[in-house]
């Protein structure tokens, strides 16, 4: 497991008030909506937060979060490639 | 006789400062978005629906001394029912008279302005009790000498359909003869924040119900009804009347509606049945439409619903005030009020391509009709939704 | 008109909900109340609980409890009195902004920010998509409710309502009404309230919720009578306030077993107060309560829960008289507050 991926976990979890959980719990390939870790829309908006905040990544059509939020390994990959700090 | 009696009313929004005013408008299609000059944010490049007075501008046109403690809400407010009055059979309210008032954030823009100072600096201190929207209304309240039954509604969006709703009853049970109903929200940076951080403000002028709509304008306005019993009338003009209102939670989502809006068609449904009226009475309806994805979808399908494929014509005034958020509901009520006495339907501005989803389409320039029933919806965040049914006074 | 009763009913605030069976109340050395914490884990979903600030944790915990109690599934209205609303997410979104001059800002606290968050949160819940309402006016926010809690049970297919207040605390806003005098300016002891002579108060947090209905059940507590708000009023018209509002009830002052008085300690405005006790009530067992939670504006709301508690259990816990007269067997209650001398609420409750 990346630095990365680690990273956005523990930011996950400390943005989105996730209290009970531990990085550990966490799979790279969970779904973090509906079934999966069961985060929600305005989780969504936090996570368009977070990329712009920590990886310099502006998304100017809020509906690209939806494959982008897919799993860990997901954002991971697109911040690989889009971040600019 | 059906329904409860309006026998007053005054506005101040971005498109006129008095009732004439604003019906010009309406009628000419002149929308009064533009970007903000008054409120002092960083975010000049989105459009707003702002009055063009400063809070000392406002103070000067009510005579008011220059200490005074007045929030921007409260000062509309007393703008709007100072037009009221004025208009009124009344040199002052009646002691008896009940002031039920909406607002979303009543006076947080005195927070904002001095929450730095009021560690250091003690004449900054009398605004600390306007944070809460109480505050504001009683304001308003004190200026008129208004005592008695006095209170507040904040359900978001909603707030002053429902203090319209809330004062109606009031008048129906017989608690109160005379009610003073409306709302008042100011333009603030916490709301232009607000709504920018939930990614639902457009940066050109809203689209309501269009294919392409990208977000709402956020806009500043106080409207006030004067609502009386039977009793009180003794051949004073009646503008209308209150005859149906619903109020429902659409239960899903915090800020989001719902994929078949039922919040928005439980609200129109209990209105209808509340004025025992079908789905054909409806002559026009003015839509809550912000201009958001969301919400025009919902509302859209909310309709369908309800009125099947005979969708009655419907318009969003959205595009000429913007959303006034805590002042909507009554803001749209004047305007359904003006629709009927006026015999007019005003534009949905803005829209050209209907939504793929529904292929609905509002009307889109001035007309001229015979109405005798509206219906204005209002929906807030907790999924507050609410449904007014205005009818001609027969 | 049909009945209103009152069958369930639950409160969280500085003190313990078992008050009336504890021996001491707790004490507080400052002049900030904060509720005393819940298992909200219990009855809240943990993905709804990480984000509610505590207006919204008590104001869901108390509804739940209530509606259980009332053996109530989905109430037909919530109705949500709040003077200062969701205090602790405004100041949050309101510092990050100010902080930020107005820089790239995370929604959350702004959605939570709004008044009626705590009604829409208890619909979605419950799934409850019936009427929904929000009042925010100072300290007759509860009493707004209650009056509005009439009027939807004149509609004669209402079954059930949920009707409650909270309020909270935040630490710049609290702060501020510190900087405003509201609060006492030297630290007192919650239990030494109504010996101090300065001005101010002690400030809380509170919620209470109850379940009404038109059918009376064997577990009932009380029946609701009836509420009026005053917005403003000179002390010397308050008598012939009370007596209307008495009057207008088929009652008198002579009929009344126990008032229950919202004084709270600061000298400006307890003469409102003291005009009663030492007038129209005298002869009268009065009693106090924000000697143990507090002053905020919803916690007239408290006040409706223990008048409840005390029509049900025919008993009055020593700790909340002002005076020395006992009541044995209270028959009717009457509720009078204000604060800051404006928003003055009267509410009548009666024993089953």
């Amino acid at each position: 497991m990346s630095d990365l991926h680690t990273e956005l976990k523990k930011s996950i979890i400390e943005q989105l008030n996730l209290e009970d959980m531990e990085v550990s719990e966490i799979e790279n390939d969970e779904h973090l909506f509906g079934d999966g870790l069961g985060l929600d829309s305005i989780d969504a908006l936090e996570l368009i937060v977070l990329l712009e905040k920590d990886y310099g990544i502006k998304l100017s059509d809020p509906n690209q979060g939806k494959e982008i939020f897919n799993s860990i390994n997901t954002m991971a990959d697109f911040i690989e490639k889009n971040r600019t700090r | 006789m059906k329904g409860i009696a309006v026998t007053g009313m005054g506005i101040i929004s971005a498109i006129g400062r008095d009732i004439e005013e604003t019906h010009l408008s309406l009628k000419y299609g002149k929308n009064g978005i533009s970007f903000p000059e008054i409120l002092p944010t960083k975010h000049k490049d989105l459009p707003v629906g702002e009055i063009k007075l400063s809070n000392s501008e406002l103070s000067e046109l009510l005579n008011l001394p220059e200490d005074h403690s007045y929030t921007r809400a409260a000062l509309l407010g007393i703008y709007a029912i100072k037009e009221l009055l004025e208009n009124s059979a009344y040199d002052q309210f009646p002691e008896d008279t009940g002031f039920i008032s909406g607002t979303s954030i009543g006076g947080i823009d005195m927070t904002e302005k001095h929450f730095y100072d009021y560690k250091n600096n003690p004449e900054k201190r009398k605004y600390i009790q306007a944070q809460h929207p109480g505050y504001t209304t009683e304001k308003i309240a004190e200026y008129f000498g208004l005592n008695g039954m006095i209170t507040t509604i904040s359900t978001a969006c909603s707030s002053s359909a429902n203090a319209i709703m809330m004062g109606a009853q009031m008048i129906e049970s017989g608690k109160l003869m005379r009610v003073i109903v409306g709302g008042s929200d100011c333009l603030t940076k916490f709301t232009l924040n607000g709504f920018n951080s939930l990614k639902i403000l457009s940066t050109k002028n809203s689209r309501p119900f269009d294919n392409a709509r990208d977000g709402l304008n956020l806009g500043e306005a106080a409207g006030y009804l004067m609502l009386e019993a039977e009793d009180c009338i003794n051949g004073k003009t009646v503008l209308g009347r209150v005859s149906g209102y619903g109020n429902a939670n659409d239960a899903f989502h915090q800020t989001a509606s719902s994929e078949n809006g039922e919040g928005a068609f439980q609200a129109i449904s209990k209105a209808l049945k509340k004025a025992n009226l079908s789905t054909t009475d409806i002559d026009f309806i003015n839509a809550h439409g912000t201009g958001t994805k969301n919400n025009d979808l919902s509302e859209s399908v909310a309709l369908k619903r309800i009125f099947g494929d005979k969708v009655p014509y419907f318009s969003s005034t959205k595009g000429f005030t913007g959303h006034t958020l805590g002042a909507a509901g009554a803001v749209e009520a004047i305007f359904s009020l003006l629709a009927i006495q006026k015999g007019e339907m005003f534009p949905n501005l803005n829209f050209s391509t209907e939504m793929l989803e529904t292929g609905l389409g509002p009307v889109t320039g001035f007309q001229k009709k015979n109405i005798n029933t509206m219906l204005s919806n209002s929906f807030g965040f907790g999924g507050n939704c609410t449904s007014l049914i205005f009818q001609r006074n027969e | 008109m049909s009945k209103i009763y009152i069958n369930g009913i639950s409160s969280v605030s500085p003190q313990s909900e078992d008050i009336f069976e504890e021996e001491n109340p707790l004490v507080y050395k400052e002049n900030t109340l904060t509720a005393l914490d819940q298992d909200y884990k219990s009855i809240i979903n943990s993905m709804m609980l990480r984000r509610m600030s505590k207006a919204v944790k008590m104001g869901l915990y108390c509804s739940k409890k209530a509606l259980l109690e009332a053996e109530v599934e989905i109430p037909d209205a919530i109705l949500v009195g709040t003077g200062q609303g969701c205090m602790q997410d405004t100041e949050k979104f309101m510092t990050n902004m100010l902080e930020s001059e107005e820089g790239l800002l995370s929604p959350t606290s702004f959605i939570q920010s709004t008044h009626n968050t705590v009604g829409g949160q208890i619909a979605l819940d419950l799934k409850c998509k019936g009427y929904n309402m929000t009042f925010t006016q100072n300290s007759v926010s509860f009493e707004s409710a209650l009056l509005d809690a009439i009027l939807q049970m004149e509609d004669e297919s209402t079954q059930n309502i949920l009707v409650g207040g909270v309020d909270e605390t935040s630490q710049e806003f609290t702060g501020f009404q510190r900087l405003d005098a509201q609060i006492k300016k030297e630290n007192i002891s919650n239990l030494d309230l109504y010996k101090s002579e300065s001005s101010g108060t002690i400030i809380s947090e509170s919620a209470a919720f109850f379940s009404l209905a038109p059918e009376k059940k064997a577990s009932s507590y009380a029946e609701f009578k009836d509420v009026e708000i005053i917005n403003s009023i000179e002390i010397s018209g308050l008598n012939s306030k009370i007596e209307l509002f008495l009057k207008r009830n088929n009652t008198s002052v002579s009929e009344i077993d126990a008032v229950i008085l919202g004084r709270n300690g600061d000298a400006r405005f307890d003469h409102y107060y003291e005009e009663l006790q030492n007038g129209m009530f005298l002869a009268k067992c009065q009693l106090g309560f924000k000697h143990l939670v507090g002053e905020n504006n919803a916690v007239s709301s408290y006040a409706f829960w223990l008048a409840s508690k005390i029509l049900k259990e025919k008993q009055i816990p020593e700790i909340f008289k002002l005076n020395t007269l006992n009541c044995s067997a209270p028959g009717k209650v009457l509720i009078y507050n204000q604060y800051l001398g404006r928003n003055h609420g009267l509410i009548l409750l009666q024993s089953l």
